[in-house]
């Protein structure tokens, strides 16, 4: 089965993306399933059975998004194992733009749209930084001009990524796309696997439900912001 | 590894990339080291303070070397020459054969019409994504009168072609000439400022309202957005074609738009529903159920006809001018001209 990650900050289209990607592949994709993994909510999950992909959604509620990812991601493998699946997508939304779902082996895609200023591919961390593939989406609405700034920018933040251009809602760009996912490679489980980059830590009272602010309830992983000398 | 890339010094490796001076500062934001080689740098390191970048030594090592590669090898963004552009015939929207295949030469402005929904913008994205009869007009697109090479279309970025279409805008909140900066630096133009004032002026000369390099980017009217798109394509990329998605009613000297294009031995396709537009090319390829249906060649009577409605045009563009300005069109000299 060939498995492939897909990340990208909320709204960018990362739904479409797949979705368009799926249908431009007709049969030579095989059985596809889909794994979505949000926060609170999602509805992407009606899009998915309407296209006639089977889905799985995953939310993680008050854990931090991408610990849940990692943490179900094996058990999403082994689901589509016995589902037949050909190709497996797990897509997640990167919460915080310092995580980062790739595992090493496993086809990494990031998504962005050019609508969210040139600088933002420098300010997402290692989800943009390791990924194999940066899919940049909305260009259609924003200048030539911009367009070549901004995938400049990406390929500086991530010079080994392939970068592709891609139309959600008409779908260009998915035969491109869709070239890669089924040249994706083979994974048979992810148990030994590693992650491309450690997740962000964060073990604290606030983890586990505290609320009130001040320094007595600031204990265990705390980092304190610095004033340049100003400081209490 | 890059054998001498453990012995370079930061601010050589800063000088060749703008990427690697911002991995560099991200790794390391204390004082600049310009003359410190990379591998003692790198043993200088406080891999806590790197993980909290996101970054690892292993992944920073990849990610400059591939930049030095990089900078190293393209200079320039297309490596080739075009000559011509084909498109081989596919399948119509009820999966009929296309009547026509299209060859464009260097040099040539070939208008699209049809209407609305008939297929036009489908075309264009056919070119675009260099299809390869994998969209769903089964279209073939060929480079010189071959294959294109698979890592100009499953590749990056290539710079082949650039687009200008009704639906664009800027989005960034900078002014002209800082943005058009930035992209001359992208571009790897060797004289930045001197293009950037060129485009200034050729933009000024499209849209006929004045901007300055001051003005933001977000302040610039529909017709002066269009004339900037323009005159940025034409100068600063160097895409060799250019595919313009109906742009008649953004208030821009057409004739001199395309004049600009063609100059720079650009292959333009333009879709339009404008009359003039659509007589202006060379050619004109007229679409219907999603397949090209007819190849027209503009004929010197049509050319006659163009000149005469360019004579409309331009009296309804002085009309439209005084009403703007307040002015009536009842005054006497005024009619006498209108009558004419």
């Amino acid at each position: 089965m060939r498995i492939v990650t897909v990340a990208g900050p909320p709204s960018v289209g990362k739904t479409s993306v797949i979705l368009k990607t799926i249908a431009g592949l007709e049969s030579a994709a095989g059985h596809v399933g889909a794994v979505k993994f949000d926060s609170l909510s999602t509805l992407d999950d009606a899009l998915y059975s309407r296209a006639g992909v089977p889905i799985v959604t995953g939310l993680a509620g008050s854990l931090c998004p991408d610990h849940y990812f990692v943490s179900n991601i094996d058990d999403c493998v082994e689901w589509g194992h016995k589902s037949n699946f050909d190709l497996l997508i797990a897509e997640s939304a990167g919460l915080c733009n310092r995580c980062s779902p790739h595992i090493h082996g496993v086809l990494g895609v990031c998504v962005v749209d050019a609508l969210s200023g040139v600088h933002t591919p420098r300010k997402i961390g290692p989800m943009l930084k390791l990924a194999d593939i940066v899919v940049i989406t909305k260009g259609d609405i924003v200048s030539q001009a911009e367009r070549e700034v901004f995938s400049y920018n990406v390929r500086a933040a991530n010079p080994r990524a392939v970068i592709l251009s891609f139309n959600g809602i008409t779908g260009q760009g998915a035969t491109e796309l869709g070239h890669h996912f089924i040249s994706a490679p083979n994974v048979e489980s992810l148990a030994g696997s590693r992650l491309r980059f450690s997740m962000p830590s964060a073990v604290c009272p606030y983890c586990i439900g505290e609320t009130s602010i001040g320094t007595d309830h600031q204990r265990g992983n705390v980092r304190k912001i610095s004033f340049g000398g100003t400081a209490t | 590894m890059i054998a001498d890339l453990p012995t370079r010094s930061l601010g050589d490796l800063q000088a060749l990339h703008p990427g690697i001076a911002h991995v560099l500062r991200l790794a390391d934001p204390s004082e600049p080291k310009p003359d410190m080689d990379f591998a003692s740098w790198l043993e200088t390191l406080d891999l806590t303070k790197l993980n909290r970048a996101g970054l690892s030594i292993e992944n920073l090592c990849t990610h400059v070397e591939t930049l030095v590669r990089q900078s190293e090898t393209l200079r320039g963004p297309l490596d080739f020459s075009l000559k011509a552009l084909s498109l081989i015939a596919g399948v119509d929207k009820f999966g009929g054969a296309e009547a026509f295949d299209l060859e464009i030469a260097v040099g040539e402005i070939v208008c699209i019409v049809g209407p609305t929904g008939s297929g036009k913008s489908r075309l264009l994205a056919d070119i675009e994504c260099l299809a390869q009869g994998d969209t769903p007009s089964k279209r073939k697109v060929l480079i010189n009168g071959a294959k294109p090479d698979p890592t100009l279309r499953f590749g990056s970025n290539h710079g082949l072609i650039a687009q200008v279409s009704q639906n664009m805008n800027f989005v960034m909140d900078l002014g002209v000439g800082e943005f058009l900066t930035m992209h001359a630096e992208c571009r790897q133009a060797t004289d930045a400022d001197g293009v950037v004032a060129d485009v200034i002026v050729c933009g000024n000369e499209l849209a006929g309202e004045r901007f300055t390099a001051e003005t933001p980017l977000t302040q610039l009217s529909g017709g002066q957005s269009r004339a900037l798109m323009i005159a940025d394509t034409a100068l600063l990329s160097a895409s060799p074609i250019v595919l313009i998605d109906e742009i008649e009613n953004a208030g821009i000297d057409r004739r001199r738009a395309l004049d600009l294009l063609v100059a720079r031995e650009k292959i333009v396709l333009i879709s339009t529903h404008d009359p003039i537009l659509a007589l202006m090319g060379d050619k004109r390829v007229v679409i219907r159920h999603g397949a090209i249906a007819k190849i027209i060649q503009t004929s010197a009577r049509e050319r006659a006809c163009l000149v005469e409605l360019q004579r409309l045009d331009a009296r309804f563009t002085e009309v439209r001018q005084r009403l703007r300005v307040g002015e009536t069109i009842d005054d006497e000299k005024f009619e006498v001209r209108w009558m004419r």
